[in-house]
């Protein structure tokens, strides 16, 4: 019934960068629904924040105030530090931090 | 399918009426539109079948002509055979929306009937519309009568539509000229339509929602080239089934159609190139001439959007001289749109003949069989000198 064009049998949901006109999905169209996850978004991150848990005093404000879900808490509600994958380096959780030192942002590039 | 087993029915019908006839044998799913002169017809007549409940179209009564092809974009992602029909005005407000359809793969049917786009304001026929939207990505069929009109709607369902094209297609007729004569011609039965044309198989759709899929997505520096390469595929492949399509038609209608239709070309000299309802009039003097002993051929241009590059230089490869009518102009003051592609197409022919440009009819000026005459007698002299004494003339403008 739905005849599916060569270009179209895409196996994986993520189209590799080099693929050419051939391989591509006609029109644009993207087939396959919550391919978001594939993509990681903290590659836009300039500066990545440093945990250091001996200087945070689990007050989880970072977590509140992280506008993505990027800071990581464990079982006990417990801030571990950072989902870099998903982290864009915005500095709000260095910002909100009361203490000293538990969290540094330092260029990518260090 | 039968060669022609069953007999046509003949009946007299204006250019629009057979457009609507054709649209109402084709039954399409959705149906958006506005009217505009000399369209208007078209969709008031299609209209009534739905209100009569002889077509199963949802008929979508739009704003302006923007959200007419906006919501046959939708209807046409959502996989429903859909069409709609404008002029001029009407078409350059699709402009945006033009591009989306072809870009996004959707095998949408328009027929374009074809008015001088303001301004000066002016109603009348000539191919300023369809012609400022050739690369839109669409194919263009152009008609000489409306028997060309209503064959061209119906073989467009199936050119649009076949896997390997999957773009949409202009249907262009000459506003008032063909749109509003009365003629005789001949139609196919309802069923002999619905076979030909079957069902519309859509690969991808908004409404499957079993497969979800994305229409429309940002589609940055990394993939936009790309998917404009596919695009000129599908016109390639345009150019393999435009003719498959007509010789299946012909088996059916008994009417050809190809790329472009040769009257009296073989033997011919020189040779004039005509698009539209303006052809029917150059045939007679063509016969004219002929009878005169004058070795004159006519070419007229049926698929100008893919352009037949191979086809055509073959068709141009004995003759010794071009006139090329445009009945739009581009003010590029190098000449009409017609006659750039030809004599683009000619630099690598080995028979280069002497070409010529004849703007002719804008905002329906009447061109009349002496105008054409004079136009073959230039071709006659150029083919014996070598050279149009004018590159581009103004035909029959007040000088």
């Amino acid at each position: 019934m739905t005849e599916r064009k060569e270009a179209d049998r895409c196996q994986s949901t993520v189209i590799s960068p080099n693929a050419t006109w051939r391989e591509l999905p006609r029109g644009g169209l993207i087939l396959h629904g919550g391919n978001a996850r594939e993509y990681e978004t903290g590659d836009w991150r300039s500066n990545r924040p440093i945990y250091d848990s001996e200087q945070c005093v689990q007050c989880r404000l970072c977590w509140v105030y992280c506008p993505d879900s990027a800071v990581e808490v464990n079982e006990d509600g417990e801030v571990v530090g950072f989902n870099y994958k998903h982290c864009k380096g915005c500095g709000i959780c260095a910002a909100e931090c009361p203490s000293d030192g538990a969290i540094e942002m330092v260029p990518e590039e260090e | 399918m039968n060669a022609a087993a069953e007999p046509q029915r003949r009946v007299a019908l204006t250019g629009n009426e057979a457009v609507s006839e054709a649209m109402r044998q084709i039954n399409p799913d959705v149906v958006a539109a506005y009217p505009i002169t000399p369209q208007t017809e078209i969709v008031q007549n299609f209209s009534n079948y739905v209100a009569d409940g002889e077509v199963d179209t949802h008929f979508v009564r739009v704003e302006s002509e923007h959200s007419a092809m906006s919501a046959v974009v939708g209807a046409s992602a959502g996989g429903a055979r859909s069409m709609t029909a404008t002029s001029a005005n009407g078409l350059a407000l699709m402009w945006e929306i033009l591009y989306i359809a072809s870009s996004t793969r959707l095998p949408v049917v328009m027929p374009v009937v074809n008015r001088a786009l303001s301004g000066p304001i002016n109603i009348h026929c000539d191919h300023s519309d369809s012609m400022g939207a050739r690369d839109a990505g669409w194919i263009q069929l152009y008609s000489e009568n409306s028997q060309e009109a209503y064959d061209n709607v119906i073989q467009a369902i199936r050119i649009a539509e076949h896997s390997d094209v999957r773009l949409p297609v202009m249907v262009c007729l000459d506003g008032f000229i063909i749109s509003h004569a009365l003629e005789n011609l001949q139609i196919l039965s309802d069923d002999q339509v619905k076979q030909f044309i079957g069902e519309l198989h859509t690969e991808h759709s908004l409404l499957d929602v079993d497969n979800p899929t994305t229409f429309g997505p940002l589609d940055l520096q990394n993939w936009y080239f790309e998917h404009k390469r596919q695009q000129v595929d599908g016109m390639e492949k345009a150019l393999e089934v435009i003719p498959q399509v007509g010789e299946e038609y012909a088996d059916l209608a008994g009417r050809k159609y190809g790329f472009f239709e040769e009257y009296a070309t073989e033997d011919a000299d020189a040779i004039v190139v005509v698009m539209g309802s303006t052809a029917g009039t150059a045939k007679d003097v063509v016969d004219a001439m002929r009878e005169e002993g004058h070795k004159v051929g006519l070419l007229k241009p049926r698929v100008f959007r893919p352009l037949p590059v191979k086809q055509l230089i073959g068709a141009f490869s004995n003759c010794k001289a071009l006139a090329i009518m445009d009945r739009s102009d581009t003010f590029s003051t190098a000449g009409g749109p017609i006659y750039h592609a030809l004599r683009h197409i000619l630099y690598d022919a080995e028979n280069r003949p002497a070409t010529g440009n004849y703007i002719y009819g804008l905002g329906g000026r009447d061109t009349k069989p002496e105008a054409i005459r004079s136009v073959f007698e230039d071709a006659i002299e150029a083919a014996d000198k070598g050279y149009f004494a004018r590159n581009i003339s103004y035909l029959g403008v007040r000088e």
